[in-house]
């Protein structure tokens, strides 16, 4: 699970949380988390973002609040948390038992041409998010770290805020289908059967 | 025999936020998406009270649209309360609800729309309804007391039967203009 680097590979961490992931639901920020979750397997439970920056772990929290009995899985990258943080004072307010944040941390901006984001400098996502009041953190570095983060994801006993650090290499492009009604459609069928299309 | 329609009862214009939250009850609204407004304050409080309701406080606008997002992947309704101000805060985000054709309710209570004191106010009270409908939104007026319910109401049908974002601005001739005691 370790790049040459040293660090965790992203992909081999996004498999390891999403293994066995029963009714896991899955939102991944845009960019490399999307590829990520795609590349372990695309399914109707994952919602993978192609704009929306800033937003994911929001949108984390509209899911959970709606389906308290399902456990939400928000994965996404430091560059998009950090657009966000305000969501994780909103988030930590709610306190959404079944809701867990897990940042794929490498410290750049791997679309754009890996600028360094301020993860790089040292801010210091872990400590913002305990701040912010929420009762589960988790700084993951560690290939044996894993299982204990991927436990935490699966309890429910959160919400959970979680930085995994991980290598900054970019990874074949696996993308996911494009069409956002497509998307929000199948997501919405696997949650609420049939009837997500005749509701009103 | 009641002689008025509904929206014409006397009473109407006066207790115009008790009524919306009672048509947030009538639609089923179950995520409440708010930031601080004193337009919106009873309506806030009647939601604050109601335990059927999730009110979820945000510390800026635009966290209210992603929650609308996900809220909505779960199969619940949310309608998310501001002021025009605020409005410029979501207008990227909003992008989600065009991508994905998700209902986008928003209730916007109007700052530098009618008799404005805070010139910084001004620009993005003059600015909303063109950036919503730029994005894509769809946007009705309320600029009478009688008005704010039914307007409210055919934007909440708008939203969650045609699968878009849609706003219904408040006008601030309906709620008053804040003076800051220079009246």
């Amino acid at each position: 699970m370790l790049a040459a680097s040293g660090k965790l590979d992203r992909r081999e961490l996004c498999r390891a949380l999403l293994a066995d992931r029963g009714g896991l639901l899955v939102v991944a920020g845009l960019g490399a988390p999307a590829w990520d979750i795609t590349a372990v397997g695309d399914c109707a439970e994952n919602f993978p973002l192609w704009g929306g920056m800033g937003g994911a772990a929001m949108i984390g929290l509209g899911l959970a609040l709606a389906q308290p009995a399902r456990k939400v899985l928000v994965i996404t990258g430091d560059g998009e948390m950090l657009m966000g943080l305000g969501a994780l004072a909103t988030i930590a307010v709610r306190r959404p038992p079944n809701l867990s944040i897990v940042v794929q941390d490498n410290e750049h901006y791997g679309e754009t041409g890996m600028q360094e984001t301020h993860t790089k400098y040292g801010v210091d996502l872990v400590g913002m998010a305990r701040a912010a009041g929420f009762p589960r953190t988790m700084l993951v570095t560690r290939p044996e770290e894993v299982p204990a983060l991927r436990a935490a994801v699966h309890a429910g006993e959160g919400p959970l805020f979680a930085v995994a650090k991980v290598d900054a290499a970019s990874l074949p492009l696996v993308l996911p289908p494009r069409e956002g009604a497509y998307l929000q459609a199948r997501f919405r069928e696997a949650v609420l059967g049939p009837a997500a299309h005749h509701q009103l | 025999m009641d002689r008025h329609p509904p929206e014409s009862r006397p009473e109407a214009a006066a207790d115009w936020p008790d009524r919306l939250y009672d048509l947030l009850r009538t639609h089923g609204i179950r995520q409440v998406a708010v930031v601080p407004d004193a337009g919106h304050a009873r309506l806030i409080r009647r939601c604050l009270a109601d335990a059927e309701m999730k009110v979820v406080p945000l510390t800026t606008e635009e966290e209210g649209i992603a929650l609308l997002q996900g809220a909505w992947l779960g199969g619940e309704k949310g309608v998310l309360l501001m002021q025009s101000s605020g409005v410029g805060n979501c207008i990227n985000m909003l992008s989600l609800g065009i991508t994905h054709r998700t209902p986008m309710p928003m209730l916007v209570t109007m700052r530098g729309d009618f008799g404005e004191f805070n010139p910084a106010q001004v620009p993005m009270g003059s600015a909303t309804q063109a950036v919503l409908e730029a994005i894509g939104a769809l946007v009705r007026r309320a600029d009478r007391p009688e008005d704010v319910v039914p307007t409210a109401d055919a934007t909440i049908r708008l939203a969650f039967n045609t699968f878009r974002p849609a706003a219904t601005l408040i006008g601030q001739r309906v709620i008053g203009a804040k003076t800051f005691g220079k009246d």
